[in-house]
């Protein structure tokens, strides 16, 4: 007979379901800052190969969300399972180990190394170099260091950014540091990449060719990607599920035309635009 | 195609390994001579290897400081571990083994290794917590060794080692000779440090530093300063890197209190106080946060610096103030950086417009 694993939920599933569970659940996910709920009751499955979106008005909770997934904030309730195992108790790195990469809405790159040296950061695990070979540059050093390079630059050429590899991280153009930002996530080698507002800031053309990289990362790395994004033609555009929050709760949650027409949605978006009218009119 | 421009080609690995190295050497080859044909001042060949020891010193800060972004400012405890470690193994080796250079290196080694283990049990509790704890735990760790070895009494006489923490008296020893008498420090030492001993372990020091940062290690140490959420996002342990810097700085500290200690006959725990803390930091600090090569010129400058104004008598201490204070401002201020940036150019096109000149001549 099967082994049953249970849920956090408190369902009970047979093990043999176990690997065809999604990549990312959380359950009743939340957090308070002192009095302040930030995240409440949030629970949300992501599919193995899904784009899904994480949309919401300004101070919503959804930088706080990413920041839950990854650890960064202990979550004061509920349960993160990745690849149906739990997160608790483990620290950012070792999430990250687990399989979670992510990109910060605020960039943050190590900014005085190079972007080669960027990505090879991101590379860190998975380069076979001890403390030894490293202080001595022998005993395995150069091989490693070899297979580093053209990793990472297989990843930047991915990208187009082979050619920037010299160049110092903080002197790339905004665009350019948003996609090295990718580049690094995605060198971890993580089963999902969390984006936060990864068009912030670009032009049109940018945001567009950003899109059809979303799209080539999910079909070339066959990963799960969850993004944050402002900008709701690209979500409608390549998200196939999309989670809407408002005041820290999960307002909605459907496919991009089921929450177009969703009156709760378009009343935390309108409500939001109509206060601002009325701010603008004072 | 030219020298200069060869050099640019080169990766910058390659080109600070020639800049420090290269410079390290010509320092040794011009004053090796000099001090052997006695053509140097007394003062100066005395002071070579306790500015051997404290560039070793403050390139192993700059690992902590400048490559780690941690403030510590007990470096000289480490160096005083190593110092006494060193003392007390090489008086116990001095009947054992006849070489001196043999005694010379494993006191070295077991200096740099006591160092580290101080290094290891300050940093596992202190580097998991975020914040600046390390300068506050290194501070009092600096005066805490100073203390502990002020009323530490070492001898040895037949019998083997001899330790008490109360008097000389209380040794219990028969015949034999005091290696450590509190207050007084190490006496008694039998001088075997040299300048060459000096200049290789300056060699060995930069070997560690340059490969360490130009590594895996390297990179993820160098992550974690830049942007330690951003390293921690892609999988980087931060403790396990913070260590690794820390305890390797502590280590090479602990190698050079060695070397210090048996360039003396007598060493007292005084000597590595806070104020020594304090400026090895400033030589880091002068010579650049990260940069190896500035570090090594402004610990040579500034260590010479009292020497060299000790005609002014009374008034040396100001004026190094005051030249520490304006090196400070100029490398600070942004119009002293314009000024120096200009300067820079000013000359890249004057040195170019001589190479377009030979280019010219030869055609
Ligand atoms: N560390 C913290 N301490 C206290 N309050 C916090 C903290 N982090 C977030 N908050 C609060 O939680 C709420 C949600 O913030 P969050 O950054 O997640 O919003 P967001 O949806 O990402 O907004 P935006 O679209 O502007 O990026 C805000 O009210 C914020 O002030
Ligand atoms: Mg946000």
């Amino acid at each position: 007979m099967d082994k049953m694993v249970p849920y956090p939920s408190g369902a009970i599933v047979p093990e043999r379901d176990v690997d065809k569970r999604p990549v990312l659940e959380t359950h009743h996910l939340g957090i308070d800052f002192g009095g302040l709920t930030a995240v409440d009751e949030f629970s949300l499955t992501v599919g193995k190969t899904e784009i899904a979106g994480l949309i919401g008005p300004n101070g919503a909770g959804k930088t706080t969300v990413f920041n839950l997934i990854t650890n960064v904030y202990q979550p004061t309730r509920g349960t993160i399972m990745l690849n149906g195992k739990s997160t608790a108790g483990k620290n950012t790195s070792q999430v990250n180990r687990m399989g979670i990469a992510r990109t910060f809405q605020n960039i943050r790159l190590f900014s005085n190394m190079s972007v080669l040296d960027n990505v090879k950061v991101g590379l860190h695990n998975s380069i076979k170099e001890g403390f030894f070979a490293s202080v001595t540059h022998l005993l395995g050093y150069k091989k490693a260091e070899k297979i580093a390079d053209a990793r990472a630059l297989e990843l930047l050429d991915f990208f187009s950014m082979a050619d920037l590899a010299e160049e110092t991280a903080g002197s790339l153009p905004y665009g350019a540091q948003r996609r090295l930002e990718i580049v690094r996530a995605l060198a971890t080698n993580p089963s999902i990449i969390l984006l936060d507002e990864p068009a912030a800031g670009m032009n049109p053309s940018e945001t567009a060719e950003l899109m059809e990289n979303i799209r080539r990362i999910r079909d070339t790395f066959n990963i799960a990607v969850m993004l944050i994004e402002h900008d709701m033609n690209l979500v409608m555009n390549i998200c196939e599920g999309i989670c809407v929050l408002d005041h820290g709760k999960i307002i909605a949650k459907g496919t991009p035309d089921e929450i177009k027409s969703n009156p709760k949605v378009i009343e935390a978006y309108l409500g939001k635009k109509k206060e601002k009218e009325a701010d603008g009119n004072a | 195609m030219s020298i200069a421009s060869k050099y640019k080609g080169l990766s910058k690995y390659a080109r600070t390994n020639i800049k420090t190295y290269g410079l390290v050497i010509i320092l040794f080859a011009v004053l090796y001579p000099l001090s052997n044909a006695g053509l140097v001042s007394y003062s100066i060949t005395g002071q070579l290897v306790p500015i051997c020891t404290y560039i070793v010193m403050a390139i192993s800060l700059n690992l902590t400081v400048g490559i780690l972004g941690e403030l510590s400012l007990g470096h000289a405890g480490f160096m005083s571990i190593g110092a006494f470690t060193g003392a007390i193994l090489s008086a116990s080796l001095q009947d054992k083994v006849g070489s001196d250079p043999v005694i010379l290196l494993l006191a070295i080694i077991a200096g740099g290794i006591l160092a580290g283990i101080a290094g290891c049990l300050i940093g596992i509790p202190v580097l998991r917590l975020s914040g600046d704890y390390l300068a506050i735990v290194t501070l009092a760790f600096g005066e805490i060794i100073k203390n502990i070895i002020n009323c530490l009494y070492v001898g040895i006489d037949s019998k083997g080692l001899h330790i008490n923490m109360k008097d000389a008296a209380s040794l219990g020893m028969k015949g034999g000779r005091i290696i450590l008498n509190g207050p007084q420090g190490a006496v008694g030492i039998t001088k075997i440090a040299s300048f060459t001993a000096g200049f290789i372990l300056i060699l060995f020091t930069l070997f560690i530093v340059i490969n360490l940062i130009y590594s895996r290690s390297g990179r993820a140490i160098t992550a974690i300063r830049d942007n330690r959420i951003a390293a921690e996002s892609v999988g980087i342990s931060i403790t396990k890197y913070k260590l690794i810097a820390f305890i390797t700085s502590a280590a090479l500290a602990g190698m050079a209190g060695a070397l210090y200690a048996l360039n003396f006959s007598a060493v007292a725990a005084e000597k590595f106080n806070f104020n020594t803390s304090i400026l090895i930091l400033v030589f880091v600090v002068l010579g650049g946060m990260g940069n190896i090569f500035g570090t090594i010129i402004a610990t040579a400058l500034l260590y010479m610096l009292p020497e060299l104004l000790r005609d002014v008598g009374d008034f040396r201490m100001l004026i190094y103030a005051i030249l520490l204070i304006a090196v400070m401002l100029l490398t600070n201020s942004s119009k002293a950086k314009l000024i120096l940036e200009n300067a820079k150019l000013k000359l890249r096109s004057i040195f170019r417009k001589n190479n377009d000149g030979e280019v010219g001549s030869n055609g």
